[in-house]
């Protein structure tokens, strides 16, 4: 039945990237009289994460990126942060087995962040896991972590920054040896201090294509603060389910509104 | 004021992560309340003589044309709540031209009959003690629109700014403009460096024009900038933070630089390169209707909603 729905949905265009923002476990472990444990909420939400990944790598998604932990949530209750880290430390090694999810579809795990803010034992398994991973040509899956936009962005700008700077040091440095670089040269060089293009090239998601599509559960209807840069373009996507709960039904819902959105705006592209 | 095209991103020439958003700090008395408002906008009070009590003024909002309404606030209705509303609302002002197509009109008559909601809006937002409006009047995108269209957005620019000015002094309101203005013709520029001179005093309402705008210029012209001040040496590298970046966005001519709340008509589901780094919390509303039908009582159920919504900012509230 699955089978012949993507079959279907294959006739249109299918998305390169979803995102996904995983809203919702807490209130599902609310919801199911599992409140008095943070636990049983984080746990279905993994379940349905699992389930997620094996439709969009049925459907042929060839990226997919998910807000696993913001910088923000460090602002939680220090006994569900300290869960949620050692769940993801859990998750994170269970990647390296040979039966995960990860190695089933030749899945690429990316993990990307500010990870001087997490705990040595996690960085050292996610790099881990990304050696393991490197050669697979599968989907592309970008785990974001200790993540927020603006830390992106001012991280991408303090790089970009540091490169021209070096460059134009060592353009001086060459200048003083050369005669023959005009006066002219240097300014442009100067006044080209940073190009849109270098900071992207510097955004802690630069390999990954910009989201076709980014799906929010819960019935939120906001960001967050997760790639707003990747993310101006694309569909939004905010189902009232909570993220335990996601199914089959929304991703089909999600990719026919792409495929319906697209069409309309090829359609304005040809007119303009 | 324009159908906004949405396309592929057009190649531009442009520590303490720990930092929890100042934003939420600088917009509400603590952090993590409902309470939006540092203080109340005394809307009933604006000029002097008024009786608070009438309700005759309220008919005089629905002028289109009538640059004299009645100093009087109109009254929030029962289904707000004061307490909850947004400092800053943004709106992406889409659907002109398929509200023209739909009547058979040319594109141009769907922009000036989009003008007109603004003007309303604008009008609401004032006297509901909305401080700051933020509109997607012309974004860096659209300027590979036809020729004609664009020439007309400008001049209907030009004519906007030049009938609204006296309404602008004699109400209170600041006029900025944010954008690459380079592109524009050199007469609007004048005119909108004037507006926004002879308006910069203004303290009640402030409505932010974003044209030639685009998120992603307004963080690489922060980024040239703050680079710039680094080779000067006025700040080292590793001093580039969040809030210095924040200082640097177009939105620094405002109080309230994030909008609460985000309103896009015309049924399209993006944020299409409006404010970008601004947005990161700011609550989404999309609305089917095209932006020449989007009057009060849209804007009515958008607040509505807004003021349902619980905002964490990633934490948890209990």
């Amino acid at each position: 039945m699955r089978k012949f729905i993507f079959r279907i949905l294959s006739v249109g265009t299918i998305p390169n990237h979803i995102a996904f923002i995983m809203d919702g476990n807490r209130r599902y472990a609310k919801k199911h009289n599992l409140w008095a444990d943070d636990a049983a909420g984080h746990k279905a939400g993994f379940l349905a994460l699992t389930s997620m990944l094996k439709y969009c790598y049925e459907l042929g998604i060839k990226c997919v990126s998910i807000y696993a932990f913001s910088i923000d949530n460090f602002k939680r209750r220090p006994n569900e942060v300290q869960y949620v880290m050692d769940l993801m430390l859990e998750k994170i090694q269970g990647l390296l087995k040979e039966e995960s999810i990860v190695q089933k579809y030749g899945a690429r795990v990316y993990f990307r962040g500010n990870m001087t803010l997490l705990t040595e034992p996690i960085r050292v398994a996610a790099e881990k896991a990304m050696v393991a991973t490197a050669n697979n040509t599968g989907m592309m899956l970008f785990i974001c972590v200790a993540y927020t936009s603006t830390d992106e962005i001012v991280h991408a700008i303090q790089e970009s920054c540091n490169n021209k700077w070096v460059g134009i040091q060592e353009a001086n440095g060459s200048i003083a040896w050369n005669q023959a670089i005009g006066d002219e040269e240097y300014q442009l060089e100067e006044k080209a201090i940073i190009k849109l293009r270098d900071i992207e090239k510097h955004m802690y998601m630069g390999v990954a294509p910009d989201p076709d599509i980014l799906i929010r559960t819960s019935g939120e209807c906001r960001l967050s603060n997760f790639q707003l840069w990747q993310t101006t373009y694309c569909l939004l996507y905010s189902p009232a389910v909570l993220w335990p709960e996601i199914g089959l039904r929304h991703l089909v819902r999600a990719v026919l509104d792409f495929q319906r959105h697209r069409s309309y705006l090829e359609k304005k592209k040809k007119q303009a | 004021m324009i159908c906004l095209l949405t396309l592929p991103p057009v190649p531009l020439e442009l520590k303490s992560p720990l930092s929890f958003r100042t934003r939420a700090q600088q917009q509400h008395s603590h952090p993590f309340s409902q309470t939006l408002r540092s203080h109340t906008v005394p809307h009933k009070t604006l000029t002097g003589g008024g009786t608070a009590t009438t309700t005759v003024a309220n008919v005089a909002l629905s002028e289109h044309n009538d640059l004299n309404a009645a100093e009087e606030g109109e009254p929030l209705p029962a289904e707000l709540n004061e307490e909850l509303m947004p400092n800053h609302v943004a709106v992406i002002m889409d659907g002109n031209g398929r509200w023209a197509k739909q009547r058979g009109l040319p594109t141009s008559a769907g922009h000036q009959a989009g003008s007109r909601s603004l003007r309303e809006l604008v009008e609401i937002c004032c006297k509901w003690g909305i401080r700051v409006l933020t509109v997607f009047a012309f974004s860096y995108d659209n300027w590979i629109r036809p020729k004609v269209e664009v020439d007309f957005l400008m001049n209907l620019f030009e004519r906007e700014i030049k009938s609204q000015m006296q309404k602008f002094v004699s109400e209170g309101i600041r006029i900025s403009v944010i954008g690459d203005s380079s592109k524009l013709p050199q007469s609007l520029q004048k005119l909108i460096s004037d507006a926004e001179e002879k308006t910069k005093d203004n303290s009640r309402f402030q409505l932010i024009v974003a044209a030639s705008y685009s998120g992603k210029y307004d963080i690489v012209q922060a980024c040239k900038s703050l680079a710039c001040k680094v080779k000067d040496g006025v700040i080292q590298l590793e001093d580039i933070s969040e809030s210095l970046v924040e200082q640097e966005l177009e939105t620094n001519c405002t109080e309230y630089p994030y909008p609460d709340l985000l309103i896009r008509t015309s049924g399209e589901l993006r944020v299409s390169n409006f404010l970008l780094w601004q947005l990161a919390y700011t609550e989404f509303f999309f609305v089917k209707e095209l932006w020449p039908d989007f009057g009060k009582a849209e804007f009515v159920e958008a607040l509505i909603s807004f003021q349902q919504r619980q905002r964490r900012y990633g934490a948890r509230l209990s």
